[in-house]
This record gives structure tokens, sequence and C-alpha cells, in this order.
């Protein structure tokens, strides 16, 4: 049950791409959006070059054979996540726009002014942000659960902050620090009191097993890009019965049954979510993902990260001692396969850019979390991220570039 | 293109040794803040205008080597000078760290001209060690971070003293 990650290294093109100087790509920033094997780049190719035409609406062959194979992704996306029906699965442009969905469509037609909806401090912007425009629009008041010191959620006053709110929001997994927080526990909570839950999926889904059911989410969001799949695609995975009692978000073709000129009636789920042309190639695109992901295994590629995230935090701290900080938990086991740094009191910007020159690519700034980099009390990190194709050597590569950039500043 | 192209020497030296760095009293002096949105630097102007004259000028905050040098050698260069005299500072370096982009219609080539005269105003000296900024546009928002900055400090201290 473990990786080939040296052969599966061949299914990714751009590894191959020659640099300036001849080093290699040492991709460390599949946090923000990993690469492409090229069974998703044919599939996507293929579907343009033999069956491309609307979807949904063509009585003809090619047309049926477009829908067909976007409904197939749609049923690929519903197994991998452990959904009980695909019409519980909604594409929308990324991550992001899913969550904007939720926010938009339940939050409206169920939040009040005074309303209390439950966040924690280390959500990404995209699960801050459309809450916080809420608040603006509805007055409804926001809570957040707060990070302790070891990395972890501080579930100390969860019973109290749970108290009465509508709504919980919450990441999987940390996209700066990693931490994979304890969602099962704060669903529960949360359904006690009676609120619905939000999950971000984005960091988790990607590189753990996941089964909504078992997290105890009513809504989980990710995006296809961060998943081995293209750009233009994004996931909302709902609980049937939210999505129905719930009022469209987007207006338009697809998502109607009937439009006459005093008013509307919608689709049926989950079309009802999905105005306008879909992103039908990147739908393909992730089906393709998705199947190259479940013939690796999901157990063996969240093996490989463990075993990968535990050989980095051993090395860094065996080479760089304390001129490195690493965020976060220190157990693997907790983890995801990210790696926010400060390296000695070089600017993470510099960092990037120095790296840049051994072929290393990594993350530098606040990654979209600046709640949680004032909660720190930095301005910026740098953060090295890892996925399937990636290996040791790639761990040597950082540790070795980030000695240069020690030399290069000192 | 190498990394020496952006960290030239004098960059360096700007940054392991920046020129006017802390805070003055405010008031007399005014106090301005930036942030660049994408990293999250920040930069503190402290600018003391007195006749017409930047008389003194401190820089706080943080940020990377290249905000950090750009301000430090800003300090250098405008410190002591009149009003008018900085402003055309400011103009000849943000012309400098503009990217020339392809234009559509006729103004472009006036819009170089125009640049072009900006930077003949002044002689900006060890200024330019930031021009191979302009070949890492990801960089730019760093080095113009502290002239945004100044630039609204000078407005504000012109207003205080019309008021």
């Amino acid at each position: 049950m473990t990786l080939d990650v040296a052969r599966l290294q061949k299914d990714f093109p751009i590894l191959d791409r020659a640099r300036p100087g001849g080093s290699r790509l040492v991709y460390l920033d599949s946090a923000a959006s990993s690469q492409k094997p090229q069974c998703v780049l044919d599939a996507m190719t293929r579907y343009y070059e033999t069956t491309h035409a609307n979807v949904h609406r063509g009585v003809y062959g090619i047309a049926e054979e477009a829908t067909r194979l976007m409904e197939e992704a749609r049923d690929k996306v519903a197994r991998f996540i452990g959904a009980a029906q695909s019409r519980e699965v909604i594409f929308a442009k990324n991550g992001t726009e899913c969550l904007n969905l939720v926010a938009n469509a339940w939050g409206r037609a169920n939040l009040r002014a005074g309303d209390a909806v439950l966040l924690t401090e280390i959500e990404h912007h995209a699960n801050l942000v459309p809450w916080l425009m809420l608040r603006e629009q509805l007055g409804i008041e926001l809570r957040y659960i707060p990070l302790g010191d070891d990395g972890h959620l501080d579930l100390s006053g969860l019973d109290r902050l749970v108290d009465g709110v509508r709504l919980v929001g919450i990441t999987a997994m940390s996209n700066v620090l990693g931490t994979l927080t304890p969602v099962r526990r704060i669903a529960d909570a949360a359904h006690a009191a009676g609120a619905v839950v939000v999950v971000d999926g984005a960091q988790y889904a990607p590189h753990l097993p996941t089964d909504v059911g078992t997290l105890g989410a009513d809504f989980f969001a990710f995006t296809g890009h961060k998943l081995l799949g293209p750009t233009g695609i994004g996931v909302l995975w709902g609980r049937a019965e939210l999505l129905e009692a719930m009022p469209p978000f987007l207006g338009g073709g697809e998502m109607i049954r009937d439009v006459r000129l005093d008013g509307y009636t919608p689709n049926e789920l989950p079309w009802k979510f999905e105005a306008g042309t879909p992103p039908i190639a990147e739908t393909i695109g992730l089906g393709a993902a998705v199947d190259y992901l479940v013939a690796l295994g999901m157990d063996a590629v969240r093996a490989h990260e463990v075993e990968l995230t535990g050989y980095a935090l051993r090395t860094l701290t065996a080479r760089f001692g304390p001129d490195m900080r690493i965020y976060g938990p220190s157990d693997p086991a907790e983890r995801g396969g990210v790696i926010s740094f400060s390296f000695k009191d070089i600017h993470p910007h510099d960092i990037s850019q120095v790296l840049d020159q051994s072929g290393v690519c990594v993350r530098a700034g606040h990654h979209c979390a600046k709640p949680l980099m004032r909660r720190l009390g930095i301005g910026a990190t740098a953060r090295a991220s890892f996925y399937v194709y990636n290996d040791e050597a790639d761990v040597d590569a950082l540790a070795d570039a980030l000695d240069a950039t020690s030399a290069f500043f000192s | 293109m190498g990394l020496e192209d952006l960290y030239r020497e004098i960059i360096l030296d700007h940054y392991r040794s920046p020129r006017n760095r802390g805070e003055l009293e405010s008031p007399p002096a005014v106090r301005v803040e930036g942030y660049n949105p994408l990293c999250g630097d920040e930069i503190v102007v402290f600018v003391d205008v007195q006749d017409g004259v930047v008389a003194d000028l401190k820089i706080g905050g943080q940020g990377c080597s290249i905000s950090q040098s750009s301000a430090s050698m800003m300090s250098a260069a405008v410190k002591g000078r009149t009003v008018p005299e900085a402003r055309a500072v400011i103009r000849a370096f943000k012309a400098m760290m503009s990217i020339h982009e392809q234009r559509l219609d006729s103004e472009a080539e006036a819009e170089a001209e125009a640049r072009a005269a900006e930077m003949a105003e002044v002689k900006l000296g060890d200024l330019e060690a930031l021009q191979g900024v302009v070949r890492f546009p990801v960089r730019i928002k760093c080095a113009t971070l502290s002239w945004n900055t100044l630039q609204q400090g000078l407005d504000e201290a012109g207003a205080a003293q019309a008021g």
C-alpha cells in the first residue's frame, strides 16, 4: 500500500520541463494548485477533439455523448467522497464559489439579523469573506473557534460557542498549518445545537480518504485543480433535503424547469444550482483525476504524505535547528503535507525568489488567511506542500536551496 | 535572468544596514502606513515637512529585502530636499518601475515620451539599482510600497499646513 513515486512522476509531463541552468522542477506548491497527470490532459483534449457539444440539450449523438461523459464524472466524484446520490453533487467554478453558494442560497433563506454563525480562526478567506459579507448585509453575528498554541483548534469553549448558532463553517485541514481539524466532533456539537455544518474540504479531499457522512458534514466544498484536475471546476456536495429546500444561487439557462414572463420554476437537483453552460471539459478532466487517485488508492496517498511530511519535519529541524521555525502540529499523523515556516530573519518573498533559482517552487505570503497570520503574529510565511509526485529528493532539494538562500543573505 | 539582476550589491547593503530607520514624533511629523496586500508587508513612513522642505524622514515596519532597501534608498534620496524636488524623485522612480504594457491606442507613444521626460527630470543615482525589479513583475509592488506611502505623507503634510 505504498506509492511508486518514481514511476508515477512520469505521468506528469510538467516535471520533465527543462529549466534554465538544467535544474529539475521541484514543485512544492500543490496546496495552491496541483500538477496534472497526462490522463487528465488527454481526457479533456479527447473530449474537445471527438465529443464536444453543449450538454443536456442536443438530441443528437455527440451532444448525448457529452452529457453522458459529464454525468459519469459526477458519479465518479460522488463515489469518491461517499455521497449517497449523484444529484447531491453540484459543479461550480471553484471551491470559493461553492462556499459562496452556501452563504447566499442557504444563508439568505435561513439567516436573519442577530443569528449566529460559528467559524474558526484558521479559515481560508473563502470561508470567511462570504460570511463577513452576510454580516454586513443581514446583520448576522460571527463567532470563532480559536487556535491553540499547539497548532490545533482550542475546543475548550466549544459548548458555549456553539450554543444557539444556526451554522458552523469549518475547514477540514488548514492550508497554512496543515492542521487536521476534529470535524466530526465539532459537527456533532453543531448538530446537537441544531446547526448546519459546512466543511471546506479544499485541502482535505485531495489528500485523505473522504467520506462526507463519516465527517458529519451537511455541505462539503472542494476544488478540482488541487486534486490533479483542471482549474475552473469546483464541487459542492450537500444533503439532498437541504439543497432541495434552498433557493437557487445563480439564475439562467439549465437551472430552470419553466420560465414565464411573471416567474420561473427551478430545475431539479443538481442542475438547479448549475446556471449556464457548465465547464464540460473541466468536469470530464476532474473525473479522470478522480479515476487516477482511486487507482493509486487514497489510503496510499495519505500514507505517502504522512511519511514524506515526517521526513521533511525531521530533515528541516536537523539541518537548520533554531534557524527554522515550523508552524502547526509537530506530529505528521495530525497534519497534512503542508509546511509553513520562517527561516532566520529572511523574508518569505526573498526565500521564495532565491529557491526558484534552484528550481524549487514554494509559496510565500499570507496564503489567503490573514486573520490566522495576525493570530500567529507574523506577516507572511514560506510554505512547502506535497502531493503524490513529491519524494525525499524534493525535500533534500528544498533544504539544499535553503542553505544557498542563507548564504546569499548572510 | 539571474538573481544578481534583482539583488544588486547596493540593494543588499541597504537591506542589511537600512538608513533612517526609526520613528518621529507625530505631530509635528506626519505618520502614514502602507500595506502590500499581496504579501502582508507593511511600512510606516514618518515625514516632517518644515518650510517646504523634507526636514526629516524615518522608516518603520517590516518587509522583504526589496521593499526595505527601496524604502531606505528613498529616505536617503529625499531627505533635505524641497517638497517639489521630492515629488519629482517619486515621479521619476515610479516611472522607472512602470511596466511597459502594450497599448492598443496611439496614447502609448505619448505616454512613453512623458515617462522619459519624467525620468530625465531628476538623477536617480543609486536608485537605478532597483531597475532590475521591473523584470520580476511580482516584486514591483514591493519596490513601490514606500514611495506610494511617502507620496500620501507629503499630501497629508501639505493639507495639514494649508489647513
